[in-house]
């Protein structure tokens, strides 16, 4: 009965946002993704300054903060707290009070941080002594954290405000469909933390819908891309690490996407190079006369909307051709700009199976 | 080269098995319908307790459409009926047996047709 009570559901549905902060941020980059796709990060800082008109620091003191090796087993609880108290310490020495993170793990891990604290305060003390011990720091706890996807998600009207290019293949005139990927850590360790809870996640979906695209509701839709530390670290586990992948892929080719969108470093990585590796192991490609789908990052799509120069947003850097993506959209592009390499160095050969 | 191999999955797809057999195999042996998967017959089975021959996972085999596994087990079977009498549902088993191997294994039927 009460499920149709439209109140009712509306105050269920309300135990699935959150509080995402309107402004000053202290930014922590990823480890990785400056690797990957160096330029998500630089976009992101840029729609955020120029466009939204937001303050955002940026620290060069900033490290990694040690989730990978966390996550591994290679790295103990206390030396990842107090990595991250020191985070925590610089935000409070610069005066911000906002944690905007840019990478899903370290999302999921300063979270798990902050709810460990709260369970357990001698925890918090001990690793202000230690921090204090390694280097006379002390912090204050963020007033609020947030993924950067929840901050574009935040502002996802604002950005299509100032749309040039929509989500719309520009022949048909149809929506693009879209594969939206959500990073396991983002919602699923702590599910009232993402915009959407574990069941739900609406973070990327939200800005698809906003700016034009569809969304592609496919059956494997919630499984994890793979990635799984471990399972892609050690060599003999990436067998499964790729298994997993595929599995998705299989699940959402018959639906034909445009493109995939991931919210996590390690998932716009994978489900991109494993493309190709899929290619040339069993020479299967998922994309239409032997091209892959397309793998953006949240910031790379906001780009594109926002009418950024594709090469300026780094997706010469994927392994999977975007240029499909591009002609679909009617976003003007230089194909003798995608690589400008300033020495006289020889690009590698292309694949033989997946298109390029 | 890689260093690793894709990980086959172990889902199984209902809709890419081909079920025919085993609808062919209900159609000539009804009475594996009311299996309650107790493993009496499992239990009670002479192969079973000399070799990792396990009756009831046939059930579950033929019930998935898993025929490759179903086919490794089939000759196992020294058909001596014992699963048949301590069925506490009634299931033919012996006769399932049979029916099975002429279906999956293409054996000539051991008694004519009613």
């Amino acid at each position: 009965m009460n499920s149709q009570n439209p109140l009712h559901t509306e105050s269920r549905w309300r135990k699935y946002q959150k509080e995402i902060a309107d402004d000053h941020y202290y930014y922590a980059r990823s480890c990785i993704r400056q690797n990957f796709f160096p330029g998500s990060e630089r976009a992101f800082l840029k729609i955020m300054r120029e466009e939204l008109n937001k303050d955002i620091f940026d620290d060069p003191r900033h490290t990694t903060c040690t989730g990978i090796a966390y996550h591994s087993d290679i790295v103990p609880q206390e030396t990842t707290s107090t990595v991250i108290a020191r985070h925590f310490a610089l935000m409070t020495e610069m005066g911000y009070q906002n944690l905007a993170i840019s990478c899903v793990t370290s999302f999921g891990l300063y979270t798990e941080l902050l709810e460990t604290w709260k369970h357990f305060p001698e925890e918090e003390t001990k690793i202000h002594e230690m921090l204090w011990k390694a280097t006379k720091r002390e912090f204050v706890k963020p007033k609020n954290l947030a993924h950067s996807s929840d901050i574009f998600f935040h502002n996802r009207e604002q950005i299509a405000a100032k749309s040039q290019f929509n989500l719309i293949n520009q022949k048909t005139g149809e929506s693009l469909k879209v594969v939206e990927h959500i990073g396991c850590h983002y919602a699923k360790i702590f599910p009232e933390k993402g915009v959407g809870g574990a069941e739900f996640p609406y973070v990327l979906a939200g800005m698809v819908e906003s700016w034009g695209g569809n969304v592609v509701d496919y059956p494997e839709r919630r499984h994890c891309c793979g990635f799984g530390f471990r399972n892609y670290l050690v060599m003999a586990n990436r067998g499964y690490s790729v298994a997993n992948s595929k599995k998705k892929f299989e699940s959402m080719k018959p639906y034909e996407p445009d493109f995939i969108v991931a919210n996590c470093p390690g998932c716009s990585m994978f489900m991109d190079r494993w493309q190709y590796t899929i290619a040339e192991m069993e020479g299967t490609t998922y994309g239409k006369n032997g091209y892959g789908i397309p793998v953006l990052t949240y910031e790379e799509m906001a780009g594109l909307v926002l009418g950024y120069n594709p090469w300026d947003l780094g997706l010469q850097m994927h392994q999977v051709s975007v240029e499909p993506l591009l002609d679909k959209m009617g976003i003007p592009y230089n194909p003798d700009e995608k690589y400008k390499v300033k020495r006289n160095v020889a690009l590698p050969l292309k694949p033989e199976i997946l298109m390029v | 080269m890689w260093g690793f191999n894709i990980t086959k999955t172990r889902a199984i797809d209902f809709d890419k098995n081909n079920r025919e057999p085993m609808m062919e195999i209900l159609r000539l042996e009804p009475s594996i319908r009311v299996c309650i998967a107790c493993g009496a017959c499992t239990a009670t089975c002479t192969s079973g307790n000399l070799t990792p021959f396990n009756i009831r996972q046939l059930n579950v085999f033929m019930q998935r459409g898993e025929y490759q596994e179903l086919k490794k087990e089939m000759h196992k079977c020294m058909l001596c009926g014992k699963c048949t009498l301590v069925c506490p549902r009634g299931v033919n088993l012996r006769h399932l047996i049979l029916k099975t191997r002429e279906v999956l294994l293409n054996e000539e039927p051991l008694f004519a047709q009613n």
